[in-house]
């Protein structure tokens, strides 16, 4: 039996030819990313503690962009150590408040299909979107992979997600991550790599195509994978860089299941608080009046985001008594925002431009909601108190959801919006 | 390793990291963190927990964001165990690395909160003293035993350092 694409590239950086799910292999590790939150502040100690260095600084990212900017003398604290660390260990890829780590690594280039990269955050599974194995994990392990390149790994099983047919107007790759993940659970993929394949897949662009991998964390799943493509090529060439198409799964590789899809089928949906698997077709969700809507993290505010966004608001603008806040997943994404005036259609329309970082999504920084607020948002969780007080409510949905929920001042099918039949 | 035998909080499922951690503490050290563990399932819990305490829940726990502090926090409030019916993979490699004994068992529902529990990980079992049922519980694979009898991945780190050196 041949091997799945994940299960290459755990053979490759274990250095053997053939592995098997379940086995537990140590492996080396092509590049790390750590960011100011279980960053610095918490392996530096460690660090020390041992008497150790980085392994190769070279191979290390380091992000600002949980505490960007400072909110209280406490975040300007991390963010010192953040800084001292990256002019310590001379860590030469060093970004403060240019972006969320999972959107910069990819914008950046720092990826490659085939890399087996490791992250010190659950969404790092993001980066599997360019055909690497991507792999979140907590700051102790980062510790380890910083001070030695290796760590451990248990070879997950496979499951195929088999998309085919092409998504309506109006309706997003976020929509089908919120059907899939309702459908099948918060915990529906536990220790599973999910691997995203068929028709479907291939005519989303990169950015689309990141937030099923981003999801990848809200069902449970080890990460998700998409085998480099054209897309991909092309991607990397925009950037001036040059790649061979990496590995891709063996026809004959053993998946644990298979689970098929209809893009055509989809709709725009919602999660509604406080579960990310409680979810429902939007147009269903009716007399649910909100106050706040949020665009924002590595899972709803990259650039295709915005222009969805733009393209729900253009030329309207937002219910009274409605806040509309857009916080960028990158300064990319807000530069090209800004060149081709989708920055200015939203700031238009009423949006208040918000720092780049992640902001409120992990309730940290600007935009917190209070005791009562009801907030749509295109942040990928809405346990109670994720985005703030635990007296606060978050509705998920697309970035097409959530403008138009913002012009209607309750939750709405964007396609109401759009003049899209739905 | 050493059996471990405590009194049983119970939780439901998907326990994430944000109910055990909300992210509003996170800038804080871990002494001050375990001060609000759990505070976003059970408030108040913090005030209750005491030295050698065991979790008991449902499936999926310790999901959500990587935070690491989720573990280290129910282990400074004393937790020594968490017994669910699953984790999440980033909780289970955390608490492995901090030396909070993270024993899946499928049978874990039957479990009443306030009993007592004996955990005997080698033998792979979970004994309810007031009931005296055995239940299943999975044994860690040797690679991963291997750190946890070490106390944590520094302590790993530092005995293997130690090797290479001499
Ligand atoms: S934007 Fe939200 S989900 Fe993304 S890395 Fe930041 S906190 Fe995590």
């Amino acid at each position: 039996m041949g091997m799945t694409l994940a299960e290459k590239i755990i053979a490759r950086a274990a250095g053997v030819t053939k592995v098997s799910p379940d086995e537990i292999h140590w492996v080396d590790v092509d590049l790390a990313m750590i960011h100011d939150s279980g960053g610095p502040r918490r392996i530096w100690p460690m660090l020390d503690e041992l008497g150790l260095r980085v392994w190769d600084p070279d191979r290390v990212i380091l992000v600002a962009d949980h505490y960007v900017p400072a909110q209280d003398t406490n975040a300007a604290k991390i963010l010192q150590t953040t800084r001292a660390f990256a002019t310590e260990f001379g860590i030469s890829s060093f970004y403060e408040a240019e972006g969320i780590a999972h959107t910069l690594v990819v914008e950046k280039g720092h990826l490659r299909p085939g890399m087996l990269y490791v992250g010190g955050d659950s969404h790092t599974c993001t980066g599997g979107v360019l055909g690497c194995l991507a792999l979140g994990m907590g700051s102790t392990d980062l510790l380890g992979v910083l001070a030695t390149g290796r760590t451990w790994l248990r070879v997950p099983h496979t499951i195929r997600v088999n998309i085919d047919g092409s998504l309506g107007r109006g309706v997003t790759a976020k929509d089908f991550m919120l059907t899939m993940i309702g459908e099948r659970g918060m915990a529906g993929a536990v220790y599973r790599v999910l691997e995203f394949i068929g028709s479907g897949v291939a005519e989303m662009s990169v950015d689309e195509r990141s937030v099923l991998t981003n999801m990848c964390a809200e069902i449970g799943a080890k990460t998700g994978v998409i085998a480099s493509d054209e897309t991909t090529i092309s991607h990397f060439k925009d950037l001036g860089i040059q790649v061979d198409e990496g590995p891709s799964s063996d026809s004959d590789a053993g998946y644990l299941q298979s689970w098929p899809f209809d893009a055509s089928e989809m709709v725009p949906v919602v999660a509604r608080p406080h579960r990310h698997d409680d979810v429902v077709p939007a147009a269903d969700v009716v007399n649910t009046p909100i106050g706040r809507a949020y665009i924002g993290a590595c899972t709803g505010a990259k650039y295709a985001d915005l222009a969805m966004a733009a393209e729900v608001l253009k030329g309207r603008r937002v219910a009274s008594g409605v806040i509309l806040q857009v916080a960028p997943a990158s300064a990319a994404a807000l530069s090209r925002a800004m060149s081709d005036g989708t920055a200015e259609t939203l700031v238009e329309a009423g949006a208040q431009l918000l720092s780049t970082g992640c902001g409120a999504c992990p309730g940290l920084g600007s935009g917190v909601l209070g005791p009562g607020e009801v907030c749509i948002s295109t942040t990928s969780r809405n346990t109670r108190g994720r985005m703030g007080s635990p007296d606060s409510k978050v509705y998920l949905a697309s970035a097409y959801t959530v403008a138009a929920s913002a012009l209607a001042g309750e939750v709405v099918d964007p396609r109401s919006v759009m003049g899209v039949p739905a | 390793m050493k059996v471990i035998e405590g009194r049983v909080w119970k939780f439901g499922d998907d326990i994430d990291t944000d109910l055990i951690v909300p992210g509003r503490y996170l800038m804080y050290d871990v002494a001050e963190i375990a001060g609000h563990v759990m505070e976003g399932t059970r408030p108040g819990f913090a005030d209750l927990v005491g030295r050698g305490d065991v979790v008991v829940a449902g499936k999926n726990f310790g999901s959500g964001s990587s935070r690491e502090v989720a573990a280290r926090a129910l282990r400074e409030a004393g937790v020594v165990a968490v017994v669910a019916k699953s984790f999440s993979r980033i909780f289970f490699r955390n608490s492995i690395n901090v030396g909070l004994v993270p024993v899946e068992c499928e049978e874990a529902d039957v479990i009443e909160e306030s009993q007592t529990v004996r955990i005997d990980i080698d033998r792979g079992e979970v004994i309810i003293i007031e009931t005296e049922e055995r239940l299943v519980a999975k044994s860690l694979p040797s690679e991963v035993a291997a750190i946890m009898e070490a106390g944590g991945l520094v302590d790993f780190l530092r005995i293997r350092i130690g090797d290479d050196t001499t």
